[in-house]
């Protein structure tokens, strides 16, 4: 009987103190961010879209082999002596490798920021972009290449010359294979 | 115990129709895409076989086509809620096998990292159980403060729930210079919070009616069925591998592991697993703070590690204390850069065995929050 | 009887004048209705710490308008197993059993739509209607949820209705009348005259406050019951039974449940005050007291206590189904029992 009591007073007391806390809670300055008003700033390092930036980048494929889901497309050519168009890197050293194509699907993308690590000139990094959300899948396949598709033939035709050029030039035997790869290479990429 | 099996009884006596209930894929307290096949006498509950796979992502077989570096962004999407924890065995597996030393500073980030996204993952856990319970206020009180953890851990690792923070010999970054203010700021919030919660909701009588004597989980049910963690202890048993079989530099810290005392019904109900994680996230406190006071001002945060990771040929079983219980990676290496297997012991899967026997008998009520109790997170239990 | 309508004296007994008296508390209902979202929704928000609706109209106060709109639009869905009939007159009913109940209630000394002698009997009555409405649409829905929501329901108001009859019960011993004019006629004075400190009287009533302190706190707990508020909100514990009886519910038959929910709390809320609380009676004697003045202490006292409910619900956890049933047959039961016998003993004795 008094444990009956007991656990009546119980109930009462702790909702009236419950009630007390809720009550308090009322008058207490609120948290909420108002988001598209007011926002939160973001870290430095905050892990939002990708950029690269083409001056920087040279092609070496390291990002592609880093990423674990595999949202990066590279492809490149190498750059011909003869051809009048030369580009240095930001930090002035010339180009050895035309990126022809430097593709990111963000619907792919899980934020991972692995390539930004392996990356080892620091062209590709994360932005403070975190609103891009779109209606077309294809909206978020994002095309980072420089040159245009006239200039991309034109550089794989500057490259196959100056193969041809070195052919005769070149021994056989252990050369073979060396060979053969950017040819497969250039299949693939028409 | 005995009340409940005369219920039974009675029931059986009666002849009417079972019900079978689909509690979920959808369903607002299955915590994810679960699916308890539920037979229902009334209002008690008969039967419970769950149904998993829903959310199958062969973590195992992909990680066989990924290099070690890669894995870790997977191995933060099984228990989303604890990456920081989740990390952290499969990284030290790596370091075991390639005979790395971690730098000193590593080792008090990584536990003070761990220690602040343990407390994050109990706040979700018992916040849920409250929701569970029907309390809504508390959920969102923890939530509150579980921003603030977040931001910290946002400011180190880039993400706020994903990290991959954590790296084969070291982490992705270094800390920033206002984080052991900001670490001892969450540490008051958490406290102040939790003390408040405690009178709300914690020893609210409806929350001691609806959890005291339910679900209860004896400690030999527990062995036997591999449980761990908070479902273990709140059993009365004190397994923690951070005191039990201390790695990393556990052992330079004085904390306390509680276990479940049946303060207001049998020991191992819901209210005591429940219990168990309000007390370790203070004792996650009382180690962060020594951490910090211990941690090196200055250090590398990066062993030398070799650019491609290539274990040598064997395996490796690695374990810690996930705040869910006991979260192992088993590696095997065939020389290559890529895992010849990798077997994680997913501590959310094997929790969840134990629901069909602990809540028979119960009501259909109490199911929901059994399941609360346990904590699980279906990303690991389907991984 | 006397006059209780001042339509009636305005406008004579016409057609006309029965069906503004009928409307009045109708489009009260529905402002109310709106008002009372809003209050659940700002309170819950700022309970928590958060800011609630902010977008539509200064400080979201249009927010609840926008959902009833919203609720419009929405596809009205027919589960294709129901049973149809029951299944789409089932709101409707609820709504009915809510609304009914507004025509006993006496918001001023010169407006209750229908001043009968037996209004706290036909609040009972009437009251009983909403849970036959809820087990059609529980059981028409056919979903499992649904009908055990539907159970759970019934149940509860069945049980629960034992309790606040007899704190009702105990007040008409007080008072002597099943009037609720005649009731807050009796409260005139200051709020020390009010039925929860005893009611009118002299220095003797000091012995039964402690008991009408009790019931009025027994009715409110069974009110929260009744209406299907937290705690008491199993039939639609939305952890374990997706939403209960209205799971399969969209679009403005939602949107009826959810105004016969806010209905029926402004119900017992009314009742409460009427038979506690001094109805429209101001309680600083004849300070802002008359007709109009009735009107806004009747409605303030009933919406405190409508706040009262909503502040509970975002603090209480919720109760199973067989700790529910125990608060009302051997909690709140027996101490009303003891509670009523005391007052009719201090009556007789009188």
């Amino acid at each position: 009987m008094i444990q009956y009591f007991k656990n009546v007073w119980s109930g009462l007391s702790s909702t009236f103190l419950g009630m007390y806390i809720t009550f308090k809670h009322l008058f207490v300055k609120k948290v909420t961010i108002q988001y598209p008003d007011q926002r939160f700033t973001l870290p430095d390092n905050a892990r939002n879209r990708l950029k690269l930036e083409m001056e920087r980048c040279n092609g070496c494929n390291s990002c592609v082999v880093a990423c674990p889901v595999n949202c990066i497309t590279l492809e490149t050519v190498r750059v011909s002596p003869e051809d009048p168009h030369q580009e240095v890197h930001h930090n002035g050293n010339p180009r050895k490798m035309w990126v022809t194509r430097y593709e990111i699907d963000f619907a792919k993308c899980c934020y991972c920021g692995l390539c930004t690590q392996a990356c080892p000139s620091d062209a590709i990094q994360h932005t403070q972009e975190y609103e891009y959300s779109s209606y077309k899948r294809e909206d978020l396949y994002y095309k980072f290449q420089t040159l245009s598709p006239d200039q991309v033939a034109e550089k794989h035709r500057m490259y196959a010359e100056l193969k041809a050029k070195d052919k005769p030039a070149k021994a056989e035997g252990a050369t073979e294979e060396k060979k053969a790869k950017p040819e497969e290479k250039k299949e693939k990429e028409q | 115990m005995s009340e409940k099996k005369r219920l039974d009884l009675e029931y059986s006596q009666l002849d009417s129709d079972r019900m079978r209930l689909n509690v979920g894929p959808q369903h607002p307290s299955t915590h994810g895409v679960l699916r308890l096949e539920v037979e229902i006498d009334g209002e008690i509950v008969t039967e419970v076989i769950p149904h998993l796979g829903y959310l199958h992502r062969s973590f195992e077989k992909h990680c066989e086509k990924m290099t070690y570096p890669q894995i870790i962004p997977y191995i933060d999407r099984m228990d989303y809620i604890s990456a920081m924890n989740n990390e952290w065995p499969y990284v030290m597996a790596l370091e075991k096998m390639l005979d790395i030393k971690v730098p000193e500073k590593v080792e008090y980030i990584r536990v003070i990292v761990a220690e602040l996204n343990r407390i994050a993952n109990h706040q979700i856990a018992v916040a849920t159980f409250g929701l569970d319970a029907g309390a809504f206020t508390p959920f969102l009180f923890f939530f509150r403060d579980r921003e603030y953890i977040i931001w910290i851990l946002e400011k180190l690792s880039g993400a706020r729930l994903l990290y991959n923070y954590f790296r084969v010999g070291g982490l992705a970054g270094d800390t920033y210079p206002s984080f052991k203010e900001e670490c001892l700021n969450v540490i008051e919030k958490v406290r102040k919070t939790n003390a408040e919660v405690m009178d709300l909701l914690i020893y609210n009588r409806i929350f001691i009616q609806r959890t005291a004597n339910v679900g209860i989980l004896t400690p030999e049910v527990a062995v036997n069925y591999a449980c761990s963690g908070p479902v273990l202890r709140g059993s009365g048993l004190r397994y923690d591998l951070r005191k039990d079989e201390p790695y990393s530099i556990y052992d330079r810290f004085d904390f306390e592991v509680p276990v479940g005392k049946g303060e207001v019904g049998f020991v191992g109900d819901c209210w005591d697993r429940n219990i168990v994680r309000m007390q370790e996230m203070e004792q996650s406190c009382r180690i962060i703070e020594q951490a910090l006071a211990q941690m090196p001002e200055t250090g590398d945060v990066k062993a030398n590690v070799p650019k491609r990771i290539k274990p040598p040929k064997g395996e490796v079983y690695m374990r810690t204390e996930n705040p869910k219980g006991d979260l192992g990676f088993y590696i095997v290496s065939n020389g290559t850069d890529k895992p010849e297997r990798l077997k994680a012991r997913g501590t959310s899967f094997v929790n969840l065995s134990v629901i069909p026997e602990i809540s028979k008998g119960y009501m259909f009520a109490d199911l929901i929050l059994i399941l609360g109790s346990i904590d699980i997170v279906l990303g690991e239990v389907d991984r | 009887m006397e006059n209780t309508n001042f339509l009636w004296d305005l406008m004579g007994k016409n057609i006309w004048s029965v069906l503004l008296v009928i409307s009045l508390p109708l489009m009260f209902v529905l402002v109310y209705a709106l008002i009372a979202i809003l209050a659940e929704l700002k309170i819950s928000a700022w309970i928590q710490e958060r800011l609630g609706p902010m977008r539509t109209g200064p400080w979201g106060i249009l927010q609840p308008v926008a959902e009833v709109v919203k609720l419009i639009q929405k596809e009205d869905i027919t589960p294709d197993q129901s049973s149809k009939l029951l299944y789409n007159l089932a709101p409707f009913i609820i709504f009915t059993g809510a609304y009914a109940a507004f025509a006993v209630i006496p918001f001023s000394e010169a407006f209750v739509p229908s001043g009968i002698d037996v209004g706290l009997f036909y609040v009972f009555a009437i009251g009983s209607i909403s849970a036959m409405g809820i087990v059609m649409g529980g059981w028409a829905s056919n979903n499992k949820y649904s009908l055990m929501g539907a159970m759970r329901a019934v149940s509860q108001l069945i049980s629960y209705e034992i309790p606040a009859a007899f704190a009702v019960l105990s007040v008409v011993v007080l008072a002597s009348s099943m009037n609720m004019q005649e009731i807050s006629k009796m409260q005139t004075g200051w709020f020390w005259n009010w039925f929860i400190f005893g009611g009118p009287g002299s220095i003797s009533k000091i012995w039964v406050i402690p008991f009408t302190v009790g019931l009025t706190l027994i009715y409110f707990i069974s009110s929260l019951a009744e209406t299907n508020r937290v705690p008491f909100d199993i039939p639609e514990g939305e952890s374990e039974l997706v939403a209960g009886f209205h799971t399969e519910y969209s679009g403005m038959k939602f949107a009826m449940f959810f105004f016969a929910e806010y209905a029926n709390m402004f119900v017992v809320a009314a009742i409460l005050t009427t038979i506690f609380l001094g109805g429209w009676n101001s309680p600083f004697g004849d300070f802002m007291q008359g007709p109009w003045w009735g009107v806004f202490w009747f409605i303030a006292k009933s919406f405190s206590v409508v706040l009262v409910q909503i502040w509970i619900r975002w603090t209480l956890p919720r109760f199973r189904v067989d700790q529910l049933m125990y608060v009302g047959w051997k909690v709140l039961l027996p101490l009303s029992f003891v509670c009523f016998i005391a007052i009719s003993l201090f009556v007789m004795l009188k």
